[in-house]
Order: structure tokens, then C-alpha cells, then sequence
């Protein structure tokens, strides 16, 4: 692979890495508040996915690295972590609210399984405006327990809609295993009578590259889905608040010897991986020093937003 | 012309000049629709634009939603408003947020048409009215749809908002016949006064309306006042200030609904004058509404539980002789 290519791969999972730490200390700090879902471990899954696809995509509320990585400025996503209207969402939306249409990033949704329907009407639009490269919906394996799933996959299919459902598998459903809840601890399984399924090493980003590169020429053909399973593992609990007492230390140290950061290590250039790290934690300081400079959101403008200007001359 | 029919134009006029405008619903393409509304319209545009859906509420919601993210401007008809609960996640969490979780990066051009209420017998489950729970979500518009020529306006200017609206309709109203003014250039946000009057102002929209104007004459006979008739149309936002000029003028208010008595509509629009206008009340204001007990489908308790031009008639006669008219 292409050592440019590989480079941006590492630089973008160690800002992740690098944003999520900074976002865990301000939590601890007071800075941050509400729900932090961290990404520290499945840097590979969200990153190789945000550089890999071309067409839009929806993800869930652990899309800090997604959004960073998809173009957005670690400044904008730490302003909105911390509440202040520089944010990526002026601060309305927190951390599991990122949007930028200009990127084809639509969030960013806090209803496990909620923004699947969403995806499959996108991908809909996009069959009928004949833009080829279609949408990607990223959820986990708990949310192919929710009806909305099962709904999702016979549309796309009975509809031959270009979409990429890709499944972030990390074995917990918040803190259940996924093997109490669901019928199968592959949840391809549940796919496989509707569209090719694929599983991919969701701690490996070149592979996750690959695949999904893969997947996105596979929707253009208009064959229609495509479902991917990316195993992962997370380093941190569901959330901040999630002690992770459900995983033993034995557990936790397999999971960590799996790290993407580390697996990519020795593909790169002894002075690029100096200079990066440098880079990435200025960047990082400087994204914290932002977020805090930043003002608070207007209270005038509280009813803002629900409505276009038109709209909201009738709203209120 | 039939509101049926009325609804049908308005999708029909706006579809031909728009091609992002697409329908979806479940039986509304080979079909035509439950009641018949969007007959002819798969034929004229097409089945990727006049989609049959599956019978899966969530997902036609959460499709369209999608849709109008991805620069279309879907009309969805839920074939009834108690399947808009299979939905309400997508109704509650994604229709009226994501515009404003997005800081408006996002915007809606949606409109979901459902009909609703208290149709002849189709039992509990089929039966219900839900513009209580719609109109209290923040980020929605709801419009109740009384009459042709409003239906044929307003709905032609809620497809061509950018912001998303619930369009109410009722079940019993498909056939109800009036002349279309199409030169007219009606705001849909506005309560209309149906009939003028000086001694009570009456509010109510949908079904409960035009039984309410069926009996009207005999009861401004029978206590010798004069009542003044409207259609509240926008249930959110409310045109309070037409409800004030009136209100201001009668000194009295009724609010006439189907839905039950606990966590009505009405009761909102009641604390609202109790709140703003305790003044120029002449008398404690009266709610008419449906029964706190689901729907059955034997005939007469079935009228028995929601208001019907009798009780209307005989409980604002008992209220006005109670209250000095």
C-alpha cells in the first residue's frame, strides 16, 4: 500500500487516539459533561472507514474519530464537547451529535439502531439522483438486535439500494455480552439469506481499508447491499461512566495487545513516526485551548435551528 | 370537490412541478390508498416516485427522513395514526431533532399525512387520536386537516416548506365536499372562522367541527345567543391571536375534541386563556372531549365515548343556562 496512504492512516488514528485522551481529561477536568463514548481501541475500524469511503455516511455516538477523520477540525469537535458554539453543532448537539454535509457525515445518533431507516431512505435518494457511490451506516452488534435492523436489511435488499451496513462487533451490548442477547455472536449470520456478508479484522485499519474500499465498489454495481462485520475491541467502557467491570484484566490484556496504532508501527518511516506524535499532541493542545476560548452559545438564540428562518417566523 | 380528492390534487400539482417530490406509504401505489387518496398518481409518476412500502411504520418514517436528508422532498401516508406509534422513535427522536441537533446543517422537507379518530366501528386499536402527543414535540409543524380547500392549500405549502410537518386527517372526512378556491392565497397557519358570532367562541378542527356546525343553529336558538365557529387548522404553532380577538369579543370559550379527556389538546388551549385572557371571562371555560377508556367497537358505546352532535347540543345548552345565556 501506497506509504502516503498509510502515513495519513497512522496520523489520523493517533488524533483520535490523542483527541479521546484530551476529551477523557477534560471530562474529569468538568469540562466535558453528559455522555462520552470513547473510541480508544477502534481507531482502525473508524478511521480506515472514513478515509476508505467515497459516498455518505451515518454512524452512531462514538463518531469523534469518525468525524475527525471523515475532515472535520479536532477544533470544531472539541468546541462542541465542550459545549461552546464554535462547536461542529454550535453546542446543541454534544458529543454524540457531529454533522457535516459538506463531508456526508450525518451524525452522530444517540438511539442504538435510530439512524439505520435514515441510511436506507439516503441510500434510496442516492439510487434515484443515479449517484453511484451510495451510503454507509456504522452501528454495533447490539443494534442488530432492534427491529429497525431486520426492517433495514429486507429494504435495502427487496430494493437493491447502494448501501454498506457495517457492523462494529466489539462483544458488548453497553456491558451485555453479545452472546446472552443474540441469537448468534457472528451477527452476519442474521444477514446472510439477504446480501453478501463480509468479516474483516476491525483492529487491523488496512485491512478495514481494504474492505471497505472493496464494499464501495461492490454497491456501485447496483447489485444492491452489502453487509460487513468488523471485529473490535475497545479499550474503555461503553461510556465514561462504565466502570468496564463486566471485562476480566485477562480479557482486557488481549484486547490491548491488539492495538492498531501499534500493528501499523512497523510499516512507517522511523522520522515520520518522531514528527507525527509532535504534531498530533499540538494539534490536540491546541484543539483544548480553542474549545475553551470559545463563548458560549447565545441565549437569544435558544429557539434557533428546529426551524428555517421562514419556519421559525411561524413557530414562534 | 372531495377531500380525498382535494389531498390528491395538491400531491398531484406539486409532484408535476417537482421531481425530487416522491410518496411513500404502505398500499399507496397499485392500490391507490385506504381511502383512495392517491389513486392515479403510481400511473402518472411512477413507481420510484409513488412507492408501495412494506408494513413497517419505523422504517417509512425512518426511510423518508433519510430521503429528505439526501436532497428529496418526501410525502408519506401512514394509513392510520395509531401505526404512527411503531414510528415514534423516528416521529419524536429524528424528525423533530436532527434539524436542530445539527445546528440546521440538516433540514426535513417531509410531510406525513395520517389520517386518524373514531371511524364507524374498527375497534380500540384502530380508533385513536394522537394530536396531544403530536403537537407537544418541539421541531414538528401539525396542521388538522377540517376541509377540502384547506387541504389542497395547506398541504401544497407543506410540501414545498423545508420543515417538516404532521398532516392530520380524519377518517370520516374522505367524502366531505366543498368548492376549491384555488386562486386564494391561504396561510395554513391561521384558524379560520367557519361562522361569526358574538356570545361564545366555539374552538375546534376535524370531525368534532363540522358536528359541532351541524348543530349549531339550534343551540344558539334554544339560548338565544350568538356563537362564533373556528377551525383551529395549525395545532402547533396556534394562532393565538386570532383565539384572543375572539375570545376577547364572547367572553366565553368551549373546545370541542375527539381525543380523551386526560392529556387532551384542548386542555392547552384552555390553560392558555384561563393563563393570558382570566379577564375578559365571562364564565369558567367548557371542554368537550372524548371518554378516559379505549375505544369499542359495539355502536353505542362506542358513540358513548366521544362527543357527538347530540351530547355537543345538549352539554353547551346545560353550560350556557348554567352560566347566564
Amino acid at each position: 500500500m501506497d506509504s502516503t496512504l498509510m502515513e495519513d492512516l497512522y496520523y489520523c488514528m493517533l488524533l483520535g487516539r490523542h483527541f479521546e485522551y484530551a476529551a477523557k481529561e477534560n471530562y474529569f477536568q468538568g469540562n466535558i459533561s453528559g455522555f462520552l463514548h470513547l473510541d480508544i481501541g477502534q481507531e482502525a475500524l473508524s478511521v480506515g472507514t472514513m478515509k476508505a469511503f467515497e459516498g455518505d455516511v451515518f454512524t452512531t455516538y462514538r463518531e469523534h474519530v469518525m468525524a475527525l477523520s471523515r475532515g472535520m477540525s479536532a477544533n470544531a469537535v472539541m468546541a462542541e464537547l465542550f459545549g461552546k458554539v464554535d462547536g461542529v453543532s454550535k453546542g446543541r448537539g454534544g458529543s454524540m451529535h457531529m454533522f457535516s454535509p459538506q463531508l456526508g457525515f450525518y451524525g452522530g445518533d444517540a438511539i442504538v439502531g435510530g439512524h439505520i431507516p435514515n441510511a436506507v431512505g439516503c441510500a434510496y435518494a442516492r439510487k434515484y439522483q443515479d449517484k453511484k457511490t451510495g451510503c454507509l451506516v456504522v452501528f454495533g452488534d447490539g443494534a442488530t438486535n432492534c427491529g429497525g435492523f431486520f426492517e433495514s436489511i429486507n429494504i435495502a435488499t427487496s430494493q437493491k439500494l447502494p448501501l454498506v451496513f457495517l457492523c462494529e462487533n466489539n462483544k458488548y451490548a453497553i456491558g451485555t455480552k453479545i452472546e446472552s442477547v443474540s441469537a448468534f455472536s457472528k451477527q452476519a449470520k442474521k444477514v446472510e439469506a439477504y446480501m453478501p456478508t463480509v468479516e474483516v479484522d476491525g483492529m487491523d485499519v488496512l485491512a478495514v481499508y481494504k474492505a471497505i474500499k472493496e464494499a464501495g465498489e461492490y454497491i456501485k454495481e447496483g447489485k444492491g447491499p452489502i453487509f460487513i462485520e468488523a471485529m473490535t475491541c475497545r479499550f474503555e467502557g461503553h461510556s465514561i461512566s462504565d466502570a468496564n467491570k463486566y471485562r476480566s484484566s485477562k480479557e482486557m490484556q488481549k484486547c490491548k495487545e491488539l492495538d492498531p496504532l501499534i500493528k501499523l508501527k512497523p510499516f512507517l518511516d522511523k522520522v515520520f513516526l518522531e514528527k507525527i506524535e509532535e504534531q498530533v499532541i499540538q494539534e490536540i493542545m491546541q484543539a483544548v485551548n480553542f474549545a475553551k476560548a470559545s463563548p458560549e452559545p447565545s441565549l437569544t438564540d435558544l429557539h434557533k435551528y428546529s426551524f428555517t428562518n421562514e419556519g421559525l417566523k411561524h413557530a414562534l | 370537490m372531495l377531500y380525498r380528492e382535494a389531498i390528491n390534487l395538491a400531491m398531484d400539482e406539486t409532484m408535476s412541478e417537482d421531481t425530487n417530490i416522491i410518496l411513500l406509504g404502505e398500499d399507496i401505489a397499485d392500490v391507490g390508498g385506504t381511502f383512495r387518496v392517491t389513486e392515479g398518481l403510481l400511473k402518472k409518476y411512477g413507481k420510484t416516485r409513488v412507492i408501495d412500502t412494506p408494513i413497517a411504520e419505523l422504517s417509512i418514517v425512518g426511510n423518508a427522513i433519510g430521503m429528505a436528508i439526501g436532497g428529496l422532498r418526501p410525502v408519506v401516508e401512514l394509513m392510520t395514526a395509531n401505526f404512527s406509534l411503531l414510528a415514534f422513535d423516528q416521529i419524536v427522536n429524528h424528525m423533530a431533532k436532527l434539524p436542530f441537533m445539527s445546528a440546521g446543517k440538516i433540514r426535513l422537507p417531509l410531510v406525513l399525512r395520517m389520517p386518524q379518530g373514531v371511524s364507524k366501528q374498527l375497534g380500540a386499536q384502530h380508533s385513536e387520536n394522537y394530536e396531544n402527543m403530536l403537537s407537544s414535540i418541539p421541531g414538528l409543524f401539525v396542521f388538522a386537516v377540517s376541509s377540502p380547500n384547506y387541504a389542497y392549500h395547506a398541504l401544497k405549502k407543506a410540501i414545498k416548506m423545508d420543515d417538516p410537518v404532521i398532516f392530520i386527517e380524519h377518517e370520516l372526512l374522505y367524502n366531505k365536499k366543498e368548492e376549491i378556491d384555488r386562486s386564494s392565497d391561504l396561510d395554513p397557519f391561521k384558524a379560520r372562522i367557519i361562522k361569526e358570532g358574538t356570545d361564545i367562541t366555539i374552538i375546534s378542527y376535524l370531525k368534532m367541527l363540522d358536528d359541532t356546525a351541524s348543530v349549531l343553529e339550534e343551540i344558539e336558538k334554544e339560548l338565544n345567543c350568538s356563537c362564533e365557529l373556528i377551525d383551529l387548522c395549525s395545532l402547533n404553532p396556534v394562532d393565538f391571536k386570532s383565539l384572543e380577538i375572539s375570545i376577547k369579543k364572547t367572553g366565553r370559550l368551549i373546545m370541542i375534541e375527539e381525543g380523551h379527556r386526560m392529556g387532551s389538546y384542548g386542555a392547552q388551549i384552555i390553560s392558555w386563556a384561563v393563563e393570558e385572557l382570566f379577564y375578559f371571562l365571562d364564565a369558567a371555560p367548557l371542554r368537550l372531549c372524548g371518554e378516559n377508556v379505549p375505544i369499542a367497537y359495539n355502536r353505542k358505546l362506542e358513540l358513548a365515548s366521544i362527543p357527538t352532535p347530540k351530547s355537543i347540543k345538549k352539554d353547551i345548552i346545560n353550560w350556557g343556562t348554567n352560566n347566564g345565556l
